[in-house]
């Protein structure tokens, strides 16, 4: 992956800008104030949702080198030769991932709007910490916003992948 | 909502940083983790022409031992003091502690200590670090490198003492944070807070008092250090119990007591009063076990 255009400084001038999705590069020519949420969805990506676009959310959560980040507050010229993942990569409609499936099966969304998210942040907690316990699971969860589920069952969601015990208080 | 457009420079280094600093100070915005200039960006509160992006220089980066202190380029990002991921980093337990309290994971892999610093928010854990760590801070321009104590850098409402031209290159720190530590209140997970106290206290070997330091973020425009408090506890023996528990009784009480603080959205003055006196006493007290303890 190299930086194509170097930027002369003048004026918005378009630069192209390369990174990984989900393991194939990806190249486009972006104003540089695109952020890395409008780039990816058009480029096709297009599981992250842009909520409210400054960070406060979390429904645009994608992984940049394995580190969960707000795409909406990250500029696309930032990640440029990064390895960026977007729930694309976890599965498909057919072959869901374990983790899409335990959404599914303990109801961890309704409307899905903010599940792409969710499916991210999770991700990356269970990468680092393949069986966290249960409050390692909803500190990591209090970061992104669900207007329908009321967490409980996103919570046993992920705690169905990692083997993590219910608490008594946390009956969805 | 949407940035609007702006002139993009990559700095590739530091010197290449701090020229095209030089060149565009007047216009231009450094770039870092963009944590919470880009938030500022899309709302449209900031329209920098120029942004210059250092989170690509290698040097800014590290973490460097420099005699009797740690030298903490400004782009270490906040996940790397919460995982504490340097054998540097591993003796300051403090910072790994407050770097946790800062909004959450997808905002730590991102933001950066020379940022939030930069950016001077009230009640940021990394500016009220800073002031009880008595840090040094590095300000480099194309007139040289200037070292800013943190008790001078914090200077108004989101104003420091960086000139439009100078870079925040580095910040100088003790190399262990014994006896530091940090309490506040959110309402949510990952808030702001709104109030928050960090305390140090510097011992003897027979654990007498020989340096206090608190400072409090949410009660002033600016991050503040609270001076008439700290002399209370100077001299006292923290291994007596019960006179250090009157000390930092007393501290709480004349750090809750002398704060200016109004009623506003986040909550009443005397709501804030109350949270100052609690999260002096809860840091305070964390300070001195943490002697205790280091003494054992
Ligand atoms: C949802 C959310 C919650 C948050 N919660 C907290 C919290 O609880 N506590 C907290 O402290 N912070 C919080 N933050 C802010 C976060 O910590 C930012 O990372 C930090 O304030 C700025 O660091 P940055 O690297 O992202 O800087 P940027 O956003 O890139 O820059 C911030 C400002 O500093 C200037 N600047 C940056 N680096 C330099 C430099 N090296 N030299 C000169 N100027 C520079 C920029 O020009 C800009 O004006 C939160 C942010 C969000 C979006
Ligand atoms: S859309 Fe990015 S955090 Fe809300
Ligand atoms: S499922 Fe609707 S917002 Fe979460």
């Amino acid at each position: 992956m190299t930086d194509e255009e170097r930027h002369d400084g003048d004026g918005s001038t378009r630069l192209t800008v390369s990174y990984g999705i989900n393991g194939k590069v990806s190249a486009r020519e972006i104003d540089p104030s695109e952020s890395l949420l409008d780039d990816l969805r058009a480029r096709g990506f297009t599981g992250a949702h842009a909520g409210c676009e400054h960070g406060v959310c979390g429904a645009c959560t994608v992984l940049v080198d394995g580190e969960p980040v707000r795409s909406c507050i990250v500029l696309s010229v930032q990640v440029q030769g990064a390895a960026v993942e977007t729930v694309e990569g976890l599965g498909t409609v057919d072959r869901p991932s374990d983790l899409q499936q335990a959404f599914s099966q303990c109801r961890g969304l309704q409307c899905g709007f903010c599940t792409p998210g969710f499916l991210m942040l999770a991700t990356a907690l269970l990468r680092r910490d393949p069986t966290p316990d249960h409050e390692a699971i909803r500190e990591a969860v209090s970061s992104n916003l669900c207007r329908c589920t009321g967490y409980h069952s996103i919570v046993e969601a992920i705690g169905r992948v990692s083997g993590t015990p219910r608490s008594s208080h946390d009956r969805g | 909502m949407k940035a609007a457009s702006f002139a993009y420079h990559r700095a590739e280094s530091k010197e290449e940083a701090v020229s095209l600093l030089s060149e565009h100070g007047d216009d231009a915005k450094v770039l870092a983790g963009g944590q919470s200039l880009i938030p500022m960006m899309n709302l449209r509160l900031a329209r920098p022409s120029r942004l210059i992006d250092i989170g690509h220089c290698p040097e800014l980066a590290q973490l460097e031992r420099v005699g009797g202190t740690l030298a903490c380029g400004a782009t270490v990002r906040h996940v790397r003091f919460e995982r504490a991921d340097a054998p540097e980093l591993a003796a300051c337990r403090a910072l790994s502690d407050a770097a946790r309290l800062i909004g959450h994971a997808p905002i730590r892999s991102r933001g950066t200590i020379g940022g939030s610093l930069a950016h001077g928010d009230s009640s940021s854990e990394w500016c009220l670090m800073m002031l009880v760590l008595d840090a040094v801070i590095q300000a480099e321009s194309g007139r040289g490198v200037r070292r800013i104590p943190a008790h001078d850098f914090f200077q108004g409402f989101f104003t420091t003492a960086l000139a439009e031209d100078e870079l925040l290159s580095a910040i100088e720190l003790p190399l262990t944070t014994v006896g530091s530590a940090l309490a506040e209140h959110s309402r949510r997970r990952g808030d702001f807070a709104i109030v928050a106290a960090a305390t140090r206290l510097v011992a003897d070997q027979r654990l007498r008092v020989t340096t206090a330091r608190i400072a409090m973020g949410g009660v002033a425009s600016q991050p503040i250090r609270m001076p008439s408090a700290e002399d209370v506890l100077h001299g006292v023996d923290l291994t007596d119990r019960r006179s250090t528990m009157e000390a930092v009784s007393e501290a709480a009480h004349m750090c809750a007591a002398s704060i200016q603080v109004s009623d506003d959205i986040h909550a009443s003055s005397q709501y804030r009063r109350r949270l100052a006196s609690t999260l002096v006493r809860q840091a305070l007290s964390r300070s001195a076990q943490d002697w205790r303890t280091a003494g054992d």
